[in-house]
């Protein structure tokens, strides 16, 4: 990998001061940044998985140093908001976004490139003082990515909820506006600077889902900064919005206060629901246009897939409150966010069956990229059918808390988003590595496929027993499963046998990532060579001058994407959507 | 007896395209294809994208700025809905009594004093927007015979920024009237939420000062008259909606407590 990605889409015609490579405001630049930060991300994230499944099943090897439950739950918070914000977020959404979304739409740059600068590096100074958090006095914070107080709201309460919370509290802060500044500029350039021709029905899948992503990023960003704001105010200037009065902590007692803890969860999880519908949207989208580029099918009921897309998006802020059904809410409460959990099932369920149908009996071409799509359908299916059962309130109150719904939204979330991610990797690793001086490359394909059987495999090994152990009452954000001397203990640790399966699956699943690593550094520079239009697909970003910013070429758009005909005289089968030729008979077909 | 034989003319016919949506029953009026439907917004003379003129540019900056404000809305609706929650929060205190400690705190009556002169700002800064784009000025202005438009803008926005910083000054004030009756922050529920309503709304504005600011040395910094009307114009839709939300706030922590 080139030391800075940078420089390799830096101007031929002279020498570029450094500064303005690294503070460029090119998006392709900026894009590849992100997916740099969501790398680095994610590879840490991985580790600290690995840590903790270890830990699990054979706590011998952290003697010494000790691991102790505080530094688990560290372990658990740093990887939930690595994972969370850092990759889910940033990558489809800011990263393949900017990469991708001004070509797709036909515009030669985004609406706010200084902003766009700019909010990458705020989302890079996030990053860095999160990972700051370990090495200062404390610790990192412990109380999870969803930082309910009290003991996120008392220093005392814990190791590392002082100045490491602080650091918690400051990064989340700069990464929701650098967030909201990402949305604004997706937002204006979707509305805005769309080429001639592109109407809103024209509009590829991934762009709607980039458009009510970027909604759902605003509407919700904002309250996550308004209630990291009242916590900051509990924490350092006397305040008591989430403080109960009279609350015993750490041998204190704090008196100030009539304020309560499922405030902060309502604001949090107001934030929370679609902070994950933000981080799986674009992934959606982009498998409705490569399942219907690679089956040479048009999408199974585009206008629908639409109003899919934009339904989840407004369900999604609707249903907070599944997350807090063990929170002493009114029940009344209860049953009303009960019914928005499941009514949102039917426009996903709707996606999932136009995947189907898209491809059903299609012969595809099965690509890499194909194949990842097919997993991502694989994963959100089984990730997703146990939604509704977490979505009856009598259900969760018994797994609520449990690895049950770990393993969902692992299935559903975090392997189905980054399944999306490497179907986005494969397919658009032309545009990726294209640059006024180097032609775009292809990943191996091969080397492509064994990853994607063993990241299916692995993602299946490690998260399906989840439910099962989560059924059999293992509680989530344990740090031991053994040596708990009563009998809920030996309930649990009747679980190890399936938690050493987990684990190995995980070892597995992370192991599994070295051969995209390896196809990724390798394709970099020695990977073949891509004809302009690799995929035949009929986007916009295919075009042959969409890579090329110094062309003035005016492009227009003439129908809808995915429009494939099988047209004898036609060399071409599938139609871009900068093809004027879209002349054929008047019979059906 | 040779009827008159007319040509078949379905297969001379140019064919049609399959999306031009007739079916057969009549169409709906064309969609304007141009930059995708929806008329276009001022491309009179169908010029390509990035060359319609300095609307274009500010059509886009105004938009931004919209998408930016409903963002910090639902801050504020966050905030708000907080204050509406906390008053109505009872807890059980340590003599098993179900009581509720919101104690309203009755705001200084300088806070008046304060919303007139924001009021009075707005007016000032609408003027101010109004300024930059009065139609002779602009082309004098651009033709570079001059600068009338700064001349007729600084005035406005220079007041503007008075009065802003009058607001500041007077919230400040009300600050420190609070803190010499000893409602502080800490005091109590009620205060926690005047101090924090205030106070982001006060950053908020601080933040229109900075734009304030930056709209005035554009005024002699900036080369292009369309940045300095986009600077001037987003300032002005900002300071509006500070200014209302202001009145909102206001009416809240005035008679709703």
């Amino acid at each position: 990998m080139s030391s800075n990605p940078a420089n390799r889409a830096a101007p031929h015609t002279r020498a570029v001061h450094p500064a303005q490579c690294i503070f460029s405001t090119d998006h392709r630049i900026i894009g590849r940044q992100y997916l740099v930060l969501a790398l680095v991300s994610v590879i840490l994230g991985t580790l600290l998985s690995l840590i903790m499944r270890i830990h699990l099943v054979w706590p011998e090897f952290f003697r010494n140093p000790l691991i102790k439950p505080e530094d688990y739950l560290a372990i658990v918070t740093l990887h939930g908001t690595i994972m969370l914000f850092f990759v889910l977020t940033t990558a489809p959404q800011s990263g393949f976004g900017n990469l991708i979304l001004p070509s797709q739409i036909g515009a030669r740059h985004m609406a706010f490139p200084r902003l766009n600068a700019a909010s990458f590096w705020l989302t890079a100074i996030a990053l860095l003082v999160l990972l700051a958090s370990p090495f200062v006095p404390g610790g990192t914070a412990i109380s999870g990515w969803t930082a309910y107080p009290p003991l996120s709201a008392v220093a005392s309460a814990g190791p590392g909820q002082a100045l490491g919370m602080d650091l918690w509290l400051v990064s989340i802060a700069l990464f929701a506006i650098a967030s909201t500044i990402s949305s604004i500029n997706t937002l204006v350039t979707i509305v805005r600077l769309r080429c001639h021709g592109m109407t809103w029905d024209r509009l590829p899948l991934t762009v709607w889902g980039w458009f009510t992503a970027a909604l759902l990023s605003i509407l919700a960003f904002s309250v996550l900064l308004a209630a990291l704001l009242m916590l900051f105010c509990d924490r350092h200037a006397g305040t008591s919005f989430f403080l109960p009065t009279g609350d015993l902590v750490n041998g204190v007692i704090h008196q100030r206060g009539n304020g309560s803890p499922l405030l902060w969860l309502h604001l949090f999880w107001f934030f929370g629901h679609p902070e994950v519908y933000i981080a799986i949207l674009p992934g959606m989208g982009l498998t409705s246009m490569v399942l219907a580029n690679f089956s040479h099918r048009r999408v199974f009921g585009y206008r629908l897939m639409i109003a899919t897309t934009l339904a989840i998006g407004f369900l999604g802020i609707l249903l907070w409150g599944h997350h807090m059904f063990v929170a002493g809410l009114n029940p009344f409460a209860s049953t009303a966010f009960s019914v928005t959990t499941i009514a949102i099932a039917l426009p996903a369920s709707a996606k999932v069956l136009s995947w189907i149908a898209t491809t059903w009996r299609s012969r595809p071409r099965y690509t890499t990229a194909m194949l990842f799509s097919l997993g991502f359908v694989s994963l959100f299916v089984t990730g997703g059918l146990t939604g509704p059962v977490l979505a009856q309130p009598i259900l969760d109150e018994y797994l609520h808390n449990t690895t049950f719904v770990v393993g969902h939204f692992h299935l559903i979330m975090s392997m189905a988003g980054i399944v999306g991610l490497f179907a986005a990797i494969y397919y658009w690793f032309p545009q990726l590595t294209a640059s006024a001086r180097r032609p775009g490359r292809l990943l191996s394909e091969s080397l492509g496929r064994w990853h994607f059987w063993l990241t299916i495999i692995g993602a299946y090994t490690c998260f399906l027993p989840m439910y099962f152990t989560g059924l059999a009452g293992e509680p989530r954000q344990y740090a031991q499963i053994t040596a708990i001397p009563n009998a809920a203990g030996r309930l649990l640790a009747a679980t190890r046998p399936l938690n050493l399966h987990i684990t190995y699956g995980a070892i597995f699943l992370a192991a599994a990532q070295f051969v995209f690593l390896y196809n990724l550094i390798r394709s970099l520079r020695h990977g073949a060579v891509a004809s302009p239009n690799p995929w035949s697909a009929t986007t916009l970003e295919w075009h042959p001058a969409a890579t090329d910013l110094a062309s003035g070429e005016k492009i227009t758009v003439y129908h809808s994407p995915c429009e494939y005909r099988t047209s004898p005289t036609a060399e071409v089968s599938f139609l871009p959507q900068w093809s004027e030729d879209a002349v054929t008979d008047v019979k059906p077909e | 007896m040779p009827s008159t034989i007319t040509p078949i003319n379905t297969e001379r016919e140019k064919k049609r395209r399959l999306d031009d949506h007739d079916s057969g029953h009549g169409r709906r009026p064309p969609t304007d294809k141009r930059t995708g439907g929806g008329g276009d917004n001022d491309n009179w003379n169908d010029k390509p994208q990035g060359r319609r003129g300095p609307r274009e540019k500010l059509g886009r900056a105004r938009l931004g700025l919209f998408f930016g404000l409903a963002g910090d809305l639902m801050f504020f609706i966050a905030i708000v809905s907080a204050f509406f929650v906390a008053q109505g929060t009872r807890h059980i205190d340590a003599y098993n009594r179900y009581i509720n400690e919101w104690l309203p705190t009755a705001i200084p009556p300088i806070l008046w004093l304060n919303t007139g002169v924001l009021l009075i700002s707005a007016v000032t800064m609408e003027i101010a927007r109004r300024t930059m784009f009065v139609e002779n000025d602009v082309m004098d202005e651009w033709l570079g015979l001059g600068k009338p438009i700064t001349r007729r803008a600084l005035p406005w926005l220079s007041a503007t920024m008075f009065f802003g910083l009058l607001f500041l000054a007077g919230q400040w004030i009300a600050w420190n009237q609070l803190a010499v009756q000893h409602v502080f922050f800490r005091s109590n529920p009620s205060s926690h939420f005047f101090y924090l309503i205030t106070y982001t709304h006060a950053i908020h504005l601080f933040l229109g000062i900075g734009a304030l600011t930056a709209s005035l040395v554009g005024l002699y910094a900036s080369r292009q008259l369309e940045t300095r009307q986009i600077l001037v114009d987003c300032t002005g839709w900002y300071w509006h909606a500070m200014g209302l939300l202001w009145l909102f706030l206001f009416v809240l922590l005035a008679f709703f407590q």
